[in-house]
């Protein structure tokens, strides 16, 4: 059998499906294919809240996209090359995010009168002239699945569960992935039962062979590798990174770590990878509630551990009276906010950006600290390295945002070496000789720490103001006014510790792009892009946003037109106005979904284009005629 | 691995000698004339010098409320935290720190109200920290609102028709929880009260003590039936683990299980003797729970005293022991070494070798 081979140096692909197909699964086995054949690659998940969502509708779609490619994989993807659709609900949802010419395979058991009534289709729209322009490859999956199984003795509902393995042969033959590693885990994975692993493997073979043997696909696609620094690599999603962090800064600073947490939706994956590291002695304590999550970890922060608690948007509401004790009591803590789409329950599997000013600002009485943002899955690790080296210094909490993009997405992740981290030192005070509770470091601020079991070092700590240095509880007023200035003082002499920012693109120029958090992808893209078509445009990402980095006022005043990009109604763009008294432009997003980076341009071209148009029409004199209807006084 | 917490702690080895006035900071004691809490607090003095653990090694962690000042007045470790959160704040310290010995001191509201998920989520662990909850039945801090211990009807001032809804029992509660050292002590019996502060001490797992509390200000002569010498023997039963229920000015009656009632039996009449007395088992919990729902019968009188202790394996040591088996497990032939070699090279993940 013919086909011609068409070498790309990108491609984005999604699985999508019903929440029970497994689509979650085929679509990492795929990420980590193209991982293993060194390409970039970043993934998005996307799956609904309910475990197993009513099936076949809308509502119940899970999909999984990846980008891989020779060159900088910046985000997931804005548009796919090739959908998989193992329904008419998981098609009807993607369909606008395929490209033109794209190639859409399809299920067409999951096409059937129930199906189509189910995902909202009136006319099945493989026989309509919906896909006309899309290279649409029909085949009934679920049955050819079940043809390669028919030796085994499976129950039907066992039979039915290996289509998703079938569609990833399929896909692992057009984009000439090793299939090797799946192979091996599909062995690990379901060694219990060797019906199932030999139910599975031969799906699988049987995907590849049937694309391989048939002329449904024509045209098959290499995607070359790409040149990563050497190095050793593991993919990683932005939780497991982050948990993974937490350890490192554990064994830097031969401090315990110890985690307090409470299942929340997307955070739970970092109490769940750091209880599978209890060797590197972390201790996690699944608390009773978001309380007690973050009351524990303070306890053990006061006990001299490393201690830190992570949650999304409710369970950031529920910390916040605890987030105040840190503050006063001045004890290292590292806070991770998972951010979700909100306000209240909201949507808990889609991301936003918005708890930035509850982050910044949601805490009674002055109470600042420091705010960190995470801008891509591998990122998450050195951000919360970076969070507990400051918390741990300047002992104070830290909050770190990541949010539902980068929780689930994954990328490759060098793996560092430990000359290549910050260093981390804490000394605890052990001399009663010259210890205060209050006394601080001439430079930093922090003040002096001693735990439990210090002899002569016995303290008490808590919520009322203390007298500066002793520690004494003060209701004095100057020295309230002191405390309060003092803990500011403390954590904006934090901007010693942020790297300066480094502008993507021109150091000065028409316009500045800035992000922050997980919309790092899409904003490099679009900004590269737009460079591309000489604009003059670039891109400055902030990974602190209290404080900021020092450099960061000079970099905006060196631009024309400053547009903040971020998912919500403009809190940065509030924040960075109060700071710096520049005009700024927002483009936001707040649908649950992440930026296309096509969108970006789009926005930044419009404004530009609209700016000027003011500034002509301004400069215009014919421009007060204009108003005609406007009274006359002469 | 030494971690930096060993190098400035070392555990029990330290001198444990101290006194009394060792424990007394420097600034004053601000509660109200006449308060319970001062008893508590010289015979919670009186007992630490004896229990052979160092000073440095014992923190003391408080909520918010009257008695939550209390670690303000001892000079050992101290956290005054947040209104009901002490438990949580303290699971935490122990979990991370076992060699310590931890209290904490709460009161109703604070344990009961706000922080009552703490209370029975501590209990039901069993993390091994002595609870002393004083419960004066009011908010006094916030100067007389009624507490979930306040009387059925009790007139405060933000129940001025009565309040509404009925008390917590706090032994109950504890009990229903779980918790494996439930007690009862009373402000104005130090003798009894120092007892029952040593058991709790003593007790390996959670202890909660209730303390029945006087507020001075606020519910004066809320115990008064129990303490009050002319009422309390009438009114105040002593539970002691192997002997009978007896109570009375000359131990002239006694408590009978009726089935499942407790019911008063005089030891004069000629109708009971005392092989009818009902004999304490303070390791048996449904005896606990019979006993303690005495406390909501006002015609019975009050137990108090160890209603249960029982040995149950603590949380932190069976979390100390997951993490000790995890390090076996991964030490094929030669010690775990926590480093990063090993954070990044684990089985379970998968890694791609790349040529530069």
């Amino acid at each position: 059998m013919k086909h011609t081979s068409i070498s790309r140096t990108h491609a984005v692909v999604r699985f999508a499906g019903d929440s029970g197909d497994g689509i979650q699964v085929i679509g990492s086995q795929f990420a980590t294919a193209s991982a293993l054949a060194n390409n970039q690659i970043r993934t998005m998940p996307d799956f609904p809240s309910e475990i197993r969502a009513p099936e076949g509708t809308p509502s119940g779609v899970s999909s999984f996209q990846l980008h891989f490619g020779t060159g900088e994989v910046y985000s997931a993807g804005d548009m796919c090359d090739c959908l998989v659709a193992m329904n008419a609900a998981a098609l009807n949802v993607c369909l606008k995010d395929v490209r033109r010419g794209g190639t859409i395979i399809v299920n067409t058991a999951g096409f059937t009168e129930k199906f189509l009534r189910l995902a909202g289709y009136v006319e099945n729209p493989l026989e309509t002239s919906l896909l006309q322009s899309f290279n649409v490859v029909a085949l009934d999956i679920t049955r050819l699945a079940s043809l390669a199984v028919r030796e085994l003795t499976l129950s039907t509902k066992e039979t039915e569960r290996v289509k998703n393995f079938f569609a990833l042969g399929l896909m692992y033959w057009l984009f000439s992935r090793p299939m090797a590693q799946t192979v091996a885990w599909i062995e690990e994975k379901f060694a219990k039962t060797p019906t199932l692993v030999e139910a599975n493997k031969l799906a699988l073979t049987a995907g590849w062979n049937y694309a391989d043997s048939t002329e449904i696909l024509t045209e098959r696609y290499t995607v070359e590798p790409a040149e990563l620094a050497g190095g050793r690599y593991r993919s990683l999603t932005g939780n497991v990174a982050a948990a993974l962090g937490l350890i490192a800064a554990s064994i830097q600073a031969r401090l315990p770590l110890f985690f307090g947490g409470y299942p929340i939706t997307p955070a739970s994956d970092i109490l769940q990878t750091l209880v599978q590291h209890k060797r590197f002695g972390v201790q996690v304590f699944q608390a009773e509630d978001e309380i007690a999550a973050i009351a524990a970890s303070l306890g053990a922060s006061f006990g001299g551990n490393l201690a830190s608690t992570a949650t999304s948007g409710p369970g950031m509401s529920l910390k916040t009276e605890a987030l105040g004790l840190a503050v006063m009591a001045e004890l290292p803590l590292v806070v991770i906010n998972v951010q979700r789409a909100g306000p209240s329950t909201g949507m808990p599997t889609k991301t936003e950006q918005s708890d930035l000013f509850q982050a910044l600002y949601g805490r009674h009485g002055e109470a600042p600290l420091p705010v960190m943002a995470a801008a891509s899955p591998a990122d998450c690790f050195r951000m919360s390295y970076e969070a507990a080296r400051i918390a741990l210094k300047y002992r104070t909490p830290v909050i770190l945002l990541s949010d539902a993009t980068l929780a689930n997405g994954s990328e490759p992740f060098k793996i560092p070496a430990s000359e290549e981290l910050a260093p981390m030192q804490v000394n605890f005070s052990d001399n009663a000789s010259d210890f205060a509770p209050f006394l601080r470091d001439e430079i930093t601020f922090a003040r002096d720490w001693a735990i439990p079991g210090t002899k002569g070092l016995e303290h008490r700590l808590g919520g009322l103001e203390k007298q500066n240095v002793s520690g004494a509880i003060s209701q004095d007023a100057a020295n309230h006014a002191q405390m309060v200035s003092l803990r500011a003082k403390k954590v904006a002499g934090i901007v010693r510790e942020i790297p300066p920012l480094e502008v993507f693109g021109a150091p000065s120029g028409k316009v500045l792009v800035i992000g922050w958090g997980s919309t790092f992808g899409a904003i490099r893209e679009a900004v590269a892009h737009l460079q591309k078509g000489d604009m003059s445009v670039a891109h400055i990402h902030l990974q602190h946003i209290h404080p900021f980095a020092a450099n960061l006022g000079e970099i905006i005043s060196n631009f024309e037109h400053i547009v903040v990009a971020e998912l919500n109604s403009g809190q940065l763009v509030h924040v960075l106005q109060a700071e710096f008294c520049k005009k700024i432009e927002h483009y936001g997003k707040i649908n649950g979904q992440s930026f296309k980076s096509e969108d970006i341009a789009v926005f930044v071209r419009e404004m530009l284009a609209r700016r000027d148009a003011d500034i002509a029409a301004q400069a215009s004199p014919n421009q007060r005629i204009s108003f005609p209807l406007l009274p006359t006084l002469s | 691995m030494s971690t930096l917490i060993e190098s400035v702690t070392s555990g029990t080895a330290h001198e444990c000698a101290f006194s009394v006035k060792d424990l007394k900071p420097a600034g004053d004691v601000r509660w109200c004339a006449g308060c319970g809490n001062y008893s508590v607090l010289s015979q919670v003095q009186k007992l630490l010098p004896e229990l052979g653990v160092p000073r440095e090694n014992i923190a003391f962690i408080s909520g918010i409320g009257c008695s939550s000042r209390f670690p303000y007045y001892m000079n050992t470790y101290g956290f005054h935290t947040i209104h009901g959160r002490a438990a949580a704040v303290a699971s935490g310290l122990k979990v991370a720190r076992p060699e310590l010995s931890v209290w904490v001191i709460t009161g109703d509201g604070d344990a009961l109200s706000i922080g009552g998920n703490h209370t029975i989520h501590l209990l039901r662990r069993n993390i091994d920290v002595n609870v002393l909850l004083f419960n004066n039945q009011i908010y006094g801090l916030t100067k007389g609102q009624y507490s979930p211990t306040s009387q059925h009807g009790q007139i405060t001032k933000s129940s001025p028709s009565g309040t509404p809804g009925y008390p917590f029992d706090p032994v109950s509660l504890a009990l229903g929880a779980g918790g494996s050292f439930v007690a009862r002590a009373l402000d104005r019996d130090l003798k009894h009260l120092g007892m029952m502060l040593r058991r709790a001490a003593e007790h390996k797992g959670t202890s909660f003590l209730e303390i029945y509390q006087n507020c001075i200000v606020f519910n004066d002569g809320a115990f008064e039936n129990f303490t009050d010498k002319a009422t309390k023997p009438e009114h105040t039963l002593f539970l002691e683990h192997g002997k009978p229920l007896i109570f009375g000015a000359n131990n002239e009656k006694a408590i009978r299980l009726d089935g499942l009632e407790p019911r008063i039996i005089s030891l004069e009449s000629g109708e009971y003797s005392l092989d009818d007395a009902l004999v304490y088992d303070e390791t048996n919990p449904n005896l606990a729970f019979i006993v303690a729902g005495m406390s909501r019968n006002p015609d019975l009188p009050r137990p108090v005293g160890v209603f249960l202790a029982l040995n149950r394996p603590c949380f932190e040591e069976e979390l100390a022991a997951q993490v000790q088996a995890d390090i076996q497990k991964h030490s094929a032939g030669k010690p775990f070494q926590a480093s990063l070699e090993n954070l990044f090279a684990s089985d379970d993940e998968w890694l791609v070798a790349v040529e530069s």
